[in-house]
């Protein structure tokens, strides 16, 4: 059972040694510090690229599994494993932690060694919460990452930082502080905090909750990843701490931080309490698509460049809500996919607008216009990335969005006619935006000689864009790695109809889909052989 | 009766405690370094503390019952003894810096330490009666120990006013419950029919008593004054010793009288409430350093006071369930003093002379004059916060535990939106020290000198709270065991 050395445990505390030492360094060399922080990011992120020789194909359940009794009483262990869902959502923090160093070269001068301290235990906090297989174990790593995160806004954010900052915090601990009861009351019904002992009791049967009882524990974790998500009408920290965050705060906070949210609605919702989650899915739906529009609505009118991509956040993951609330296995596999996918796209849309930030000062989409004479590199990135996040075939976007609404369809297809019209919407204010930042009559004699790309934003963005097409193009690798995670958590909220919803009959006849159902197929069938 | 030599064994350290204080007294006309006398009073607390060693090993009941030397006493003999141990440190510095005299200090510490133990030790509502007397005379002296200042005057009258009232409350709540029930033994008082009015009436009054000295509200009012008022170390002791000593009292009547748990479930419900609320809503505004650290002083007697409802509730049933509530009780509480200590011993070496300099302006920009000292604060405000890796953490989340356990998930819910009331003044405080600049004329202040016994109880405490926060098992382990309170 506990194979595989302690990779896990390695990739969690690796940042923080890291971390450790960047707080030894002396305060001033700011390229050391630099190029310390960067080597250690680009590191894990190899280190965290073994995973996917450790989470093999087609297997379920938890791979690289590490287990250590830690607290006697209550038994609380120190218990990590892996699978293809919390895999994949490390390795886009990995990614995701040197492209945020990176971004940060330059744009921060101020107080350098403790903001790559924060950006590291930052990793440390986020990656725990994946691998954690230990409710409070995941609940210690949960409330870690907000400290760090907490003052990556308020000491290096934007004007009104220190009250994005104290608003960050003070939701979601509201928000874990339920949980943290939520979990205790379960680890009284069940005598353990370790998830898949309740997971294995739950499926035997030797664990039945009463109804009403589950539903307020349902309630305690959904209420704490919804505010993380974050799910409409719970979302009003958001758009603050976006906007005063600095870059690579964005970046971070978008691109992993709201995953953790609906990783755990996946990871804890569902298969802890699956009779509830089918109570609750209509309403969980009913919000997750007022936020799809609501955040491309307001998106829409957006005179502020950084808020448009913040609140684009909200309707995008209302897509990840509601695939994952849709109960269908294609559904769920496009909100993971969407979850990293969105991780790409809006991170690297935060990347753009931090670099013309970092030109202007300024995020008022009526200071830009017709940027695209003075920086055509930046505005190509900027058209190709937009692209990604409006969903354009062949791009991330895509993937993600189309397989939600397919499994959304089959559940029940006015949520899908619904949640289809924010993909219309986000072509809308995406494409609106651009064209008024970009194009047109440079209306700011400033912006005439502003710089194109430098070197180094062109290495983040092109690796970005490669990201982007790759995940487009080559899903199914991806896809085929998600497929047995996302089977099981099927199979413990919905049973009787796990097999019918991968089956290739409620397949729509489009090449790339037909590919990739029959990647799942292939999987889904090992699974049952074995 | 004669007192056996087992007797003296087993009130060995408040007899330590006693004796270094009239030694110390005793001594004070003849010799004149201040060097000797912390010296002096280092040893002493040290000795007191060792001694609790000594009358946990010849543990049982002393002079006829009238004190108990069990698990129980001996932790809160270690955590009082403890908590003196690292005033003495803070205040040496401290009262050389605010040219004090400084023996009598010393001497009333130790009187009030061993009032703490008698009071943890007590078997019999006299004798505990008579620690609380210790202890509370000595804090309204130490409590107006900076005599040409105000604030420490009006400290001290008002801590002696409330303080004697409330123990006048205590004492006829004795008598009454002496009237019922024939007895002041705490064992015998168990054996008694526990449904008369008289006893009722007098467990009430006993409860007033020490709902006073462990600023339960509504007798909470005279904490934000009192610790405001009083020299810094001695707050660090108020908020940290004291507190805990009433509370083992507390603990030790319910653990006793089963009628005392009957009646007392749902006082215990409406004090946590009340006591919360007013301490972190009256938190939330403050702009003094020490008020707002005497205001979650109260806030968390409420979390406390959370536990015991869930102690009691879960006696009611008569089932030992309860372990883990006692558990949560004693573990909060050394988490508590530990974090208390050190964030007052900051507060007062910050103050600078005549402790001037406690405004959370003064904060402003701390990180960047001195990181270390700012990055300690912040440890000791996300342990009172309870955010893991700090001994805080554990603590809320066992009486979390003891809560549910407990069927208490409104309480518990109660006290969650607490804490996140409670996050927002904590918070405060990191913010202006990490997100502000600091001002002009502190920039050019340059760094307040951080002396070597304030660093060590930094080191102790700041070790202390992320060891316990990182490794609980030891103090765990030992709380739980099944003897921890011997009948």
């Amino acid at each position: 059972m506990l194979s595989g050395g302690h990779l896990l445990s390695v990739l969690i505390f690796f940042p923080a040694a890291g971390a450790l030492a960047l707080m030894m360094l002396r305060g001033d060399d700011y390229k050391f510090i630099r190029a310390i922080a960067m080597l250690v990011s680009v590191a894990e992120l190899l280190f965290s690229l073994i995973l996917l020789r450790g989470v093999p194909i087609g297997t379920s359940g938890y791979q690289l599994e590490e287990f250590a009794k830690w607290i006697s009483a209550p038994p609380i262990h120190y218990h990590l494993g892996a699978d293809g869902i919390s895999m994949f959502l490390v390795l886009l923090t990995t990614f995701l932690t040197p492209i945020s160093v990176l971004a940060s070269w330059s744009s921060i001068q101020h107080r350098v060694k403790e903001f790559f301290v924060m950006l590291l235990l930052l990793e440390v906090g986020v990656i725990g919460v994946f691998f954690a297989l230990d409710m409070f174990l995941f609940f210690l790593f949960w409330e870690l990452m907000l400290i760090p995160m907490a003052f990556l806004i308020g000491i290096w954010g934007h004007e009104r930082r220190v009250y994005a900052a104290v608003k960050f915090v003070l939701y979601t601990m509201a928000g874990s502080i339920l949980m943290l009861v939520g979990i205790i009351w379960l680890y009284n019904a069940t005598g353990t905090f370790d998830l898949p002992t309740i997971q294995q009791a739950l499926a035997n049967g030797q664990l039945v909750l009463e109804p009403r009882t589950e539903m307020l524990l349902f309630l305690a974790f959904f209420f704490a990843f919804a505010i993380k998500v974050p799910l409409f009408p719970l979302h009003t920290w958001l758009p603050d701490a976006h906007v005063e965050a600095p870059t690579a705060g964005s970046v971070m906070l978008a691109g992993v931080l709201l995953k953790l949210g609906t990783y755990g609605m996946i990871r804890f919702c569902l298969p802890l309490f699956p009779e509830a989650s089918h109570r609750a899915a209509r309403w969980v739906a009913v919000l997750a698509i007022i936020g799809i529009i609501y955040g491309a609505l307001v998106s829409m009118v957006q005179p502020n460049l950084k808020k448009l991509v913040a609140y684009s956040s909200v309707s995008h993951l209302g897509f990840v809500v509601l695939g994952i609330f849709a109960f269908q296995n294609i559904s769920m596999q496009g909100a993971v996919f969407q979850m990293l996918a969105h991780g790409i796209s809006t991170g690297a849309l935060f990347l753009l607008v931090g670099m013309l930030y970092d030109r202007r000062h300024t995020f008022e989409i009526s200071e830009f216009g017709g940027l695209s004479t003075p920086m055509p590199k930046l505005a190509a990135f900027f058209l190709f990335v937009a692209l990604s996040s409006l969903g354009l075939p062949m791009l991330n976007g895509f993937v993600g969005e189309f397989l939600i609404l397919l499994g959304t369809y089959q559940r029940h297809w006015g949520w899908a006619a619904w949640a289809a019209l924010g993909v219309i919407l986000s072509a809308c204010y995406l494409l609106w935006s651009y064209q008024r930042v970009f194009f047109g009559e440079i209306t700011r004699e400033k912006n005439r000689t502003l710089l194109d790309a430098s070197v180094r934003e062109k290495w983040i963005l092109a690796t970005m864009a490669v990201v982007i097409l790759w995940m487009g193009i080559g899903s199914p690798f991806i896809t085929r790695r998600t497929a047995a995670a996302t089977q099981t958590v099927m199979d413990q909220v919905e049973p009787q109809r796990a097999y019918e919803a991968s089956s290739p009959a409620s397949v729509k006849p489009q090449a790339k889909i037909v590919r990739m159902n029959a990647a799942q197929t292939a999987a889904i069938e090992r699974l049952g052989s074995r | 009766m004669f007192p056996r030599a087992i007797d003296m064994y087993r009130v060995l350290p408040e007899l330590m405690w006693c004796g270094f204080g009239v030694l110390v007294m005793f001594l004070q006309p003849f010799v004149r370094g201040r060097q000797f006398f912390t010296f002096l009073a280092l040893l002493g607390s040290l000795a007191g503390t060792g001694a609790a060693f000594a009358s946990f090993l010849h543990g049982g009941p002393g002079f006829s019952g009238l004190v108990q030397s069990d698990s129980f006493t001996f932790f809160f003999r270690l955590l009082v003894g403890s908590v003196s141990f690292l005033v003495v440190l803070a205040a040496g510095p401290y009262l050389d810096r605010e040219k004090l005299p400084i023996a009598e200090f010393y001497a009333l510490l130790f009187f009030a330490t061993a009032g703490m133990g008698v009071l943890a030790s007590a078997q019999e509502l006299l004798t505990a009666f008579i620690g609380l007397e210790m202890s509370s005379i000595s804090s309204y002296v130490l409590a107006g120990y900076r005599r040409d200042s105000l604030k420490s005057s009006e400290s001290a009258m008002k801590y002696f006013l409330l303080g004697s009232f409330a123990t006048a409350f205590f004492l006829y709540g004795i008598a009454l419950v002496y009237g019922a029930t024939g007895t002041t033994l705490l064992d015998k008082m168990a054996l008694t029919d526990g449904t008369s009015t008289l006893l009722k009436l007098g467990l009430a009054l006993i409860l007033i008593g020490l709902g006073f000295k462990v600023a339960a509200a509504p007798f909470q009012v005279w904490t934000p004054d009192v610790y405001e008022g009083a020299p810094t170390p001695v707050t660090a002791l108020f908020s940290a010793g004291p507190k805990a000593a009433a509370f083992a009292l507390l603990l030790r009547i319910f653990a006793t009288v089963p009628a005392a748990t009957q009646y007392w479930f749902w006082a215990f419900w409406v004090l946590a409430v009340l006591t919360m609320f007013a301490g972190n809503l009256g938190a939330l505004v403050q702009t003094n350093m020490k008020r707002l650290l005497a205001y979650s002083s109260i806030a968390h007697a409420g979390y406390i006071l959370v536990a015991f409802a869930a102690v009691t509730s879960m006696a009611q049933g008569g089932s030992s369930e309860a372990a883990p509530a006692y558990a949560a009780v004693l573990f909060y509480l050394l988490s508590y003093a530990l974090v208390k200590l050190g964030a007052f011993t900051i507060v007062s070496q910050l103050g600078g002379t005549g402790e001037k300099n406690l405004s959370l302006d003064d904060y402003a920009g701390l990180s960047q004059r001195q990181p270390f000292v700012a990055a300690m604060l912040s440890i000791y405000l996300l342990s009172l916060l309870g955010l893991p890796v700090t001994a805080g953490f554990f603590g809320k989340f066992y009486i979390f535990k003891a809560a549910v356990n407990s069927h208490l998930i409104s309480l518990a819910v109660l006290m969650a939106i607490n804490s996140v009331i409670g996050a927002y003044y904590y918070l405060r405080v990191i913010v202006v020290m990490y997100m502000r600049e600091p001002s002009a004329e502190a920039a050019a202040a340059g760094p307040v000198p951080f002396p070597l016994g304030v660093n060590a109880v930094l080191l102790i405490t700041f070790v202390g709270t992320i060891l316990f926060g990182v490794y609980p098992n030891p103090v765990i382990n030992f709380i739980l065991r099944p003897n921890l309170l011997a009948h």
